[in-house]
């Protein structure tokens, strides 16, 4: 199975995603925000990655354009976690090169579903 | 932190079902703007409709899914997408598909009352309409077929995407095989691909998307879930959906489930809305009340003979404020009859269609106001008088044509208010009463002698007997005799009558008469032996002496009182109650002469003792109906009167005469329970 | 002369075996605590036309009509003036008040399960019909009633034959 990374600066929003990943055979690594993201990238190359767009230190936005601009990462599938009302946030993402989203409050079978198509 | 949502749901059904009125009366002007021959409504000439109904629409939308009405979130979804297509013109909102939309709007109101009561809904019903909602969409881009309208069954889903990526798709991580591979997961693709911008090798940029693809996708699945796929590359690529058949909407549901669903709507809001002004009123006279009540505790605790003069203006003052008050409180609860009418124009719109009859009805009178209580109790007689005019009252297209009247019936409904009443009128230009058929039919079901010979009155009123009927086949419209006894029952109920009256070939008229309020009654005190009675005075025509000479003893029972050309039956209002008159001698009391339902009769009594307002108070409360009393009040001493049921005693009276078969009835002195008077120790 | 008690149910501890018991006719009765709802002195009662013997009218309590039964009546026991310890019970059953006219009203007891016995074979039929059960209290022997059956509503739909217009002559 693959290996995802969430980026969250909620820890149990982390570990909700962790565990849900987790549940069907998925490796999952966590970072709080986008600095400790790209940290762990260094070492540890993944399949897809799962952000937040608020986050201290760096946030959502900032970090997918930063990871874009890794040669390994240039077609890695990032999606945001957005709220319904964050149509602004979303756009920014596409510019920066996100390749989509998934709207909170989500359920975890959601999760499921939308990184069973993405990851094929 | 979560906000409990539950308080503004009262809000949100009440402003949704009126935004669903709203909806339906301008869907039903959409209709009117109908050009009939080619059955396309003139869009041109009425954005301003669409617009409004689209708002409605959506606001339920906002409301239903921010509070959590899943159900009815979903629907009004669909509902307003497709508004959203006859707003732009995209599609012609043509007769069928104007009736589509109304059954829409039935099933919306029956979704948000199931989310106020968690009652069951017509969910078969809900979703074929919802499928045919759907379908409507595919109207976009091919026009109707003119006048058409076939009664197809649903068919399913065909539809034609051209996806053409743009060049830097892959830089976004999106990979357009998941989205081929999403597509085949809906339903049946066949797809093939578009290589004709690949350049040559040495142009070829390997991160660089050049290809596009034309999927022929068969599946029962909306525009939208397809749209959906490619949401996330919706700014990054060309896309097109088309139908690849065309459809037309189909008719073939039946709405009555969902009709007779909603017609169940518990029409009991259990608050009123009331303006401002009215508030301020009640206010105002309650800071008087106040003053006036301050100012005669003052004049008690310092009370002397001299102040006696003061006192009387002080309680004039009383009087005064009180009657103000209780004006001012009434008001609060009255509202205008347009709540009980609303229903009417969809309901002969709906029918009128179903049985083959052109009827067209108009309004006047609406904001003639009414206590609220009775507005929901004169809809349902409303409504089946209403049903009666169509059914019974207008003729179809052909007769009409043949005796020269207009295509077209009319049925006109009219409110006023006059006296201490409201009257309501419900007239039809048809046919009028069939007086041989009634007759004969009476005599049929044994509700008449053979050979009782009936003025055209009393042949009219038969209609109103229970289990009375002349449709030849029972339709489910009016014909099952459950009708004109329950509507005047209904109408009796809140305190009122109805009469009709007919014209061979011009048409028939239905009059309702409403007291104003069902709280408080304008009544007449009687009194019979130890015993005060209250008569209603919307039902006194006038009080006279007893001419010993004009008392007549018709064979079979019974005593008439000739009243210049008319002879009434006379009630001896101390034998049916059974009390102990103070003469039983007619010259020393009063008859009073009652009317109801047209008929009149006389009842006898010891003495008037004045007119007087009552409150109304129930005896079937704790107790229960009582034959020839309507209710009860509580007199200025505190001792309960009984308030008289003037139909109840009138129809006592002529069941004897009409039957002729009265038995003759001594009454013994000594009858159990007709003891005079009751322990009155005090 | 209106003189309402209004019974303090929280007084009681558990309301569960209490009755309240009362006199008519030498015998005493009991009807269950909690159906009553207060105890009204005598007052002027309304008569009601064409309504079984036993209903003897409707009083204003505090602006409610309330029908009252006369029990003697009911119980076909001969009838009783008035005096200074008539009172009348009013009870709830279900939504529904009525008064009950009883000759005075004693206390509220508790009865253990032990106390109740089998009721015997009683005489008069109208009265089976709303025992409950019996009880012993002190010596004396106690009918409990059954409240809801006294107040059912085809009970007062009975109703004695209705008087038709009668044919007789003007000057009587």
């Amino acid at each position: 199975m693959a290996t995802i990374l969430t980026v969250d600066d909620t820890a149990s929003m982390r570990q909700m995603i962790s565990f849900t990943l987790n549940s069907v055979g998925h490796e999952v690594l966590q970072a709080a925000d986008g600095r400790e993201a790209l940290s762990i990238l260094q070492n540890k190359k993944v399949d897809l990655v799962i952000t937040d767009v608020n986050m201290p230190n760096m946030d959502g936005i900032t970090f997918v354009k930063s990871l874009r601009e890794l040669i390994d990462y240039k077609f890695t599938p990032i999606l945001m976690l957005t709220t319904e009302s964050q149509d602004a946030k979303r756009q920014q993402g596409k510019t920066v090169g996100a390749t989509g989203w998934i709207v909170k409050p989500f359920n975890p079978e959601q999760l499921l579903n939308v990184v069973k198509k993405v990851l094929g | 932190m979560a906000i409990d949502m539950r308080q503004f749901h009262q809000t949100f059904f009440e402003e949704s079902l009126e935004g669903l009125a709203v909806m339906e009366t301008e869907l039903l002007r959409l209709e009117k703007t109908t050009d009939s021959s080619d059955g396309r409504a003139g869009v041109a000439t009425n954005p301003e409709i669409l617009n409004t109904i689209f708002r409605a629409v959506h606001s339920i939308k906002g409301g239903s899914s921010t509070f959590g009405f899943g159900d009815v979130a979903n629907f009004s979804h669909v509902l307003e997408s497709r508004l959203d297509v006859l707003r732009d013109g995209r599609c012609m909102p043509d007769r069928p598909v104007v009736g589509l939309l109304l059954l829409a709007v039935d099933c919306l109101r029956s979704l948000i009352v199931a989310a106020k009561t968690g009652k069951e809904t017509d969910r078969k019903t809900i979703d074929a309409v919802r499928d045919q909602l759907h379908e409507l969409a595919q109207r976009e881009t091919t026009p109707p077929t003119p006048g058409a309208c076939p009664a197809s069954t649903l068919v399913p889903a065909c539809w034609r995407i051209v996806f053409r990526p743009s060049r830097q798709i892959f830089f976004s991580g999106n990979d357009p095989l998941r989205i081929l591979r999403e597509l085949a997961a809906l339903g049946e693709v066949k797809i093939a691909v578009d290589i004709s911008t690949l350049p040559s090798w040495e142009l070829f940029n390997p991160e660089e998307c050049y290809l596009a693809w034309t999927i022929d996708f068969a599946g029962r699945v909306t525009r939208e879930a397809l749209a959906e796929v490619f949401s996330w590359v919706m700014d990054d690529c060309d896309l097109d959906i088309v139908p690849s058949a065309s459809m037309t909407p189909s008719l073939s549901i039946t709405p009555r489930a969902i009709a007779e669903a909603v017609a169940n709507v518990d029409a009991h809001a259990g608050s009123i809305r009331v303006s401002v002004p009215k508030v301020d009123a009640l206010i105002n006279m309650v800071g008087e009340l106040v003053i006036t009540q301050s100012m005669l505790s003052q004049l008690a605790s310092h009370f002397t003979l001299e102040s006696l003069p003061k006192l009387f203006i002080g309680l004039a003052q009383l009087e005064r404020n009180t009657r103000e008050l209780q004006e001012s409180v009434m008001h609060i609860r009255m509202l205008p009859l347009s709540f009980a009418f609303n229903r009417l124009p969809r309901l002969v719109h709906d029918m009128s269609q179903k049985i083959g009859k052109k009827v067209e009805i108009i309004i006047s009178g609406e904001q003639t106001e009414i206590d609220k209580t009775m507005i929901e109790g004169i809809i349902d007689p409303l409504l089946h008088l209403a049903r009666n005019c169509l059914d019974h009252g207008i003729e179809p297209p052909a007769e009409r044509r043949a005796a020269g009247k207009p295509e077209t019936g009319l049925i006109e409904l009219k409110a006023y208010q006059k006296g201490g009443n409201v009257v309501i009128e419900i007239r039809d230009d048809g046919r009028g009463l069939d007086y041989k058929r009634i007759h004969a039919k009476a005599i049929q079901r044994s509700l008449v002698a053979a050979d009782a010979k009936l003025t055209r009155e009393e042949i009219a009123e038969l209609i109103f007997v229970p289990g009375f009927s002349t449709a030849e086949t029972v339709s489910d419209i009016s014909g099952r005799g459950v009708g004109m006894d329950v509507v005047r029952n209904n109408i009796h109920g809140l305190g009122g009558n109805v009469e009709i009256t007919s014209e061979d070939g011009r048409g028939t008229r239905f009059l309702v008469r409403l007291p104003l309020t069902l709280a408080i009654l304008d009544g007449l005190s009687v009194q019979v032996g130890a015993h005060t009675y209250i008569l209603p005075l919307v039902c006194i025509v006038e009080s006279v002496r007893v001419h010993p000479e004009q008392v007549s003893h018709p064979a079979g029972g019974g005593e008439l009182y000739g009243l210049r050309k008319e002879y009434l039956p006379l009630i001896r209002l101390y034998e049916l109650f059974g009390v102990e008159p103070r003469s039983t001698d007619l010259t020393q009391g009063i008859l009073v002469v009652v009317e109801i339902d047209g008929r009149k009769a006389g009842l006898y009594v010891d003495d008037l003792l004045g007119q007087q307002q009552v409150v109304i108070k129930s005896l079937q409360t704790n107790y229960r109906r009582v034959e020839g009393i309507s209710a009860a009040t509580i007199l200025g001493d505190g001792t309960v009167s009984m308030i008289l049921d003037v139909a109840g005693l009138v129809r006592m009276a002529h069941a004897g005469s009409i039957r002729g078969d009265v038995a003759v009835h001594q009454r013994a002195p000594t009858d159990v329970g007709r003891s005079a008077g009751s322990p009155t120790i005090n | 002369m209106d003189t309402a008690l209004a019974l303090d149910h929280h007084r009681l501890q558990s309301s569960e075996e209490q009755y309240l018991t009362f006199q008519l006719d030498g015998q005493e009765y009991g009807i269950a605590i909690l159906k009553v709802q207060e105890i009204k002195g005598w007052d002027k009662i309304t008569p009601i036309p064409n309504s079984p013997p036993y209903v003897s009218g409707v009083l204003n309590l505090r602006g409610v009509i309330v029908p009252v039964i006369e029990l003697r009546k009911r119980f076909n026991l001969p009838a009783a003036k008035p005096d200074a310890f008539t009172v009348i019970v009013v009870v709830n059953v279900g939504e529904r008040l009525a008064g009950i006219v009883v000759d005075s009203v004693s206390d509220v007891i508790r009865l253990g399960a032990e106390q109740h016995c089998a009721s015997p074979e009683y005489e008069g039929q109208r009265e089976r019909e709303f025992i409950q059960g019996m009880a012993q209290v002190e010596g004396r022997l106690l009918v409990l009633l059954d409240v809801d059956r006294l107040l059912k509503p085809e009970m007062l739909t009975e109703r004695a034959e209705a008087t038709p217009l009668s044919a007789q002559t003007s000057a009587r």
